[in-house]
């Protein structure tokens, strides 16, 4: 997504000059993506040459405001309909990293995945301190509070399911890794029929290459690994 | 969160504790010097791999299993000297556990539940009533105090498995996957009881898989094969990671 549908969005609801659709996407999105003013007026011109905003004139201080065009408002539309396009998204660079790691010769791929993971969980415990905060209704009030502080909670916990998500999924990394350690290395039989299929008896993660007891443990929630 | 402050003592400390289960050839070592504090107002999670040591780490620092090596305080005493009686004095007054499976004792009621542990100290049993019903509006299920547990939710029933844990003045809450049986909102709110909790000066210890509620923790504890490998060390001291300049 660029900066220039968001201020569509918001110009769709009437017309807004600059500084006011700048506060207003960071208001509505918490801050997750801060514009800089500069950026704004940029893309209102670029839009306005394009024909998707207009100049509605000056107000007293001289700020000017700009509307929608029919154009801008089917592109709004549009947006609004259509999903968003996964494939454009930003590669993401840890998953290079672990992938170089266990493929780079002398790596300790185990301690780029812990300091992986206790860099996520801190970042998560902030966010969940941020969730706290904002569910226990001590931000500002104002006008559109209800609705904004929704907003604000929505990507809070988009956040939080994304550093989740990348918590498990180095747990997963640990266990696949683990288990291909411990796997006989039939490869070099050269049949492709010795293809390993899963070892159940691996299947419950890497503590138990090293013999530990299991009968104190409750991880069967751990199955998703 | 986290708003307490610490005091000197900690409500619970290991100090290079070591449990190896068996002996010569069979043994198998749970846990190798773990050391640890856990401060009251503080709420510390320990998350790792099955197998990593976290139920054994939970079942010593309260007195239910006792270290090859190392020593246990809770509030200051050492545990490893109490035997029997004492061990079972600490169990009710200082220290409370919270299951995965609520462990709540099906016909007593959630009012008797709570008030059991001061029962079994000998407190009388109108005393024991008043301060289970305390300890159940902490935690926000003061009505549910005449409902037995089968007429209870899971999180309610968790809500009374926290109250009963820190009934009286007890200070630490061990809790053991406590919302290994929840759904995600109702898991979520029981955390947020948990840390309430722990904001009021309790000091709580929490064995976790799940990332998303370890993250309520002011810190999170990594153990793999027995030894703390690392932590998220202290709560950031920045308001806020999304307002970098304000």
């Amino acid at each position: 997504m660029s900066v220039k549908l968001g201020l569509l969005a918001l110009l769709a609801e009437e017309p807004k000059y600059g500084a006011r659709l700048r506060a207003e996407f960071e208001a509505r999105t918490g801050g997750t993506w801060p514009l800089n003013v500069g950026q704004v007026y940029t893309t209102l011109s670029r839009l306005e040459r394009d024909g998707l905003v207009e100049a509605v004139g000056e107000d007293a201080e001289g700020r000017i405001a700009y509307r929608l065009t029919s154009t801008g408002r089917s592109e709004v539309s549009r947006w609004w309909l259509e999903p968003v396009d996964r494939d454009s998204t930003p590669r993401d660079e840890l998953v290079i990293k672990l992938a170089l790691a266990v493929t780079v010769e002398g790596v300790d791929v185990h301690r780029v995945v812990q300091t992986q993971r206790t860099a996520t969980l801190k970042h998560l415990q902030d966010l969940t301190r941020l969730k706290h905060r904002a569910s226990a209704g001590d931000r500002d009030t104002g006008p559109d509070t209800d609705s904004h502080d929704t907003a604000w909670l929505l990507v809070l916990e988009n956040l939080i399911f994304a550093a989740e998500a990348e918590v498990r999924w180095l747990d997963h990394v640990e266990t696949r890794l683990a288990r291909e350690a411990s796997r006989p290395r039939r490869r070099t039989s050269g049949t492709p029929t010795d293809e390993p299929t899963d070892e159940p008896t691996n299947e419950r993660g890497p503590g138990h290459e090293q013999g530990q007891p299991t009968t104190s443990e409750k991880d069967h929630h751990r199955t998703t690994a | 969160m986290g708003t307490m402050g610490t005091t000197n003592t900690p409500i619970l400390r290991l100090a290079e504790v070591t449990r190896v289960h068996g002996s010569d050839a069979t043994a198998v070592r749970a846990l190798a010097g773990v050391s640890m504090e856990v401060h009251a107002g503080e709420l510390v999670a320990v998350m790792g791999p099955s197998g990593s040591g976290k139920s054994t780490l939970l079942n010593l620092a309260g007195g239910l299993d006792a270290p090859t090596s190392g020593q246990v305080f809770v509030e200051g005493e050492a545990i490893g000297a109490l035997r029997g009686d004492g061990l079972a004095r600490l169990r009710r007054r200082r220290v409370g556990f919270v299951f995965q499976d609520f462990n709540l004792i099906p016909s007593l009621t959630a009012a008797e539940n709570v008030a059991l542990p001061l029962e079994l100290d000998g407190q009388r049993v109108r005393r024991a009533r008043r301060h289970a019903l305390a300890a159940l509006d902490l935690v926000g299920v003061r009505e549910l105090a005449d409902r037995y547990p089968d007429a209870m939710s899971g999180g309610q029933q968790q809500r009374v498995a926290i109250a009963r844990a820190l009934v009286g003045d007890r200070k630490l809450v061990l809790a053991d996957e406590p919302t290994g049986a929840l759904d995600s909102h109702t898991g979520e709110d029981v955390l947020r009881v948990l840390r309430e909790r722990c904001d009021d000066g309790a000091a709580g210890l929490l064995v976790t898989h799940e990332a998303r509620h370890a993250a309520w923790a002011d810190r999170v504890v990594f153990l793999r094969d027995g030894v703390v490998v690392d932590s998220t060390g202290q709560p950031a001291t920045a308001d806020s990671l999304l307002e970098p300049t304000a």
